[in-house]
């Protein structure tokens, strides 16, 4: 894998959120493999792996498995947000994207296109000898919710990121997690050059409700993704009921 | 507002899979999260025979998903590694699981959301790291 090439949020688009076998095609050279013609997929050939786990060696018992949502705009830092803490080089699903899912889409045209495939990209995280945290990437616009009424099942919650320059892009997320009931934070990423911006205003600038924490991080730095989580999971421990 | 199309919109409500005591019989919940591992009915190493079986055909694509399954797998990580659209691997998975040739583990959540104790397990562990 080229991974290391792909850390970097800029290159986000290429690596987590591209809309395969439609224009952006082209931005996928270079650091992902780009997508592969489903015919040709070679069974067996098995995508990079990495070494067993101790839990993964044995199939009569399972680990607890939960999961994060990662979610925000394009290029706003997810895959790196889950490959700062990932124990695996963060893999790449993807789910199809039907016709009818895309007459929601209101963000961008897509005409006369038969289904397209959407990737999401996802690291895990073995905290215990039985209990294995799955982090998902996916991305925020509002065309891919269809994903998300399945990807938050069972969620703890999720992590919506946020860039200080382009706030409008973390709307629909923030929308639909509210609308959800799912616990949520907001993650303000640090990108390079960008001003910072003290948490209050971005509060205000995203109309979060007084509970929802905003954590300032950096995607790239795994002590303060981790806090970021701690700060999910104190907030889903808030919203229980007692 | 919005009679969303959100099919959980609201997950707190009833929930179906409630009703069966967190034990769905047939139709199994094949979150992304979910562990699956190969079964082996036989006592041989499922795909071990070159070629041909004594049990019902199996198509390339869950051949390939059982040996993947010889190692606990969740199904996104199925899906990523043998490159293959999540709704094709959960429908495959399904068949499988119905030829006993692998099992589906429940997730410790079900579809509701994580428990106290278990979010207050993750947190001491995200904490320690």
């Amino acid at each position: 894998m080229h991974s290391a090439d792909c850390e970097s949020a800029d290159r986000e688009s290429v690596y987590g959120e591209s809309v395969y076998g439609e224009s952006v095609d082209g931005e996928s050279a270079g650091c992902e493999e780009g997508p592969e013609p489903r015919g040709a997929v070679t069974l067996g050939a098995v995508a990079a792996d990495d070494a067993p786990r101790p839990w993964q060696t044995d199939r009569i018992r399972a680990p607890h498995a939960t999961k994060i949502v990662v979610a925000g705009g394009f290029g706003v830092g997810k895959t790196t947000f889950v490959g700062s803490v990932s124990e695996i080089t963060p893999l790449r699903t993807e789910a199809l994207m039907t016709a009818a899912a895309r007459d929601v889409d209101d963000t961008r045209a897509t005409p006369a296109k038969r289904t397209t495939t959407v990737a999401m990209d996802f690291g895990r995280l073995t905290l215990d000898a039985d209990l294995v945290l799955y982090l998902f990437g996916t991305p925020g616009q509002k065309r891919f919710w269809f994903m998300w009424d399945d990807l938050v099942r069972g969620a703890i919650g999720a992590v919506v990121l946020a860039d200080t320059r382009r706030l409008a892009e973390s709307f629909p997320a923030l929308d639909y997690f509210e609308t959800a009931g799912l616990p949520y934070v907001v993650g303000v990423n640090h990108f390079e050059g960008a001003d910072r911006h003290a948490p209050e205003a971005v509060r205000e600038a995203l109309a979060l409700p007084p509970p929802v924490p905003v954590v300032p991080m950096d995607a790239r730095k795994r002590i303060t993704v981790v806090d970021t989580l701690l700060a999910l999971v104190g907030r889903a421990l808030d919203t229980l009921p007692e | 507002m919005t009679g969303t199309t959100t099919a959980c919109g609201k997950p707190a409500r009833v929930r179906p899979y409630s009703l069966t005591g967190g034990r769905p019989r047939r139709c199994r919940l094949l979150l992304v999260e979910t562990f699956v591992a190969a079964l082996d009915a036989d006592g041989t190493a499922p795909g071990s025979g070159p070629g041909a079986g004594s049990r019902p055909r199996i198509p390339p694509e869950g051949r390939a998903i059982v040996d993947l399954c010889h190692r606990l797998r969740s199904v996104a990580e199925i899906a990523a590694l043998l490159r293959m659209p999540l709704g094709a691997v959960r429908v495959l998975l399904l068949e499988l699981a119905e030829q006993g040739r692998v099992r589906v583990f429940d997730t410790a959540h079900g579809t509701g959301r994580p428990d106290r104790a278990l979010l207050e397990r993750v947190q001491g562990a995200l904490r320690r790291l």
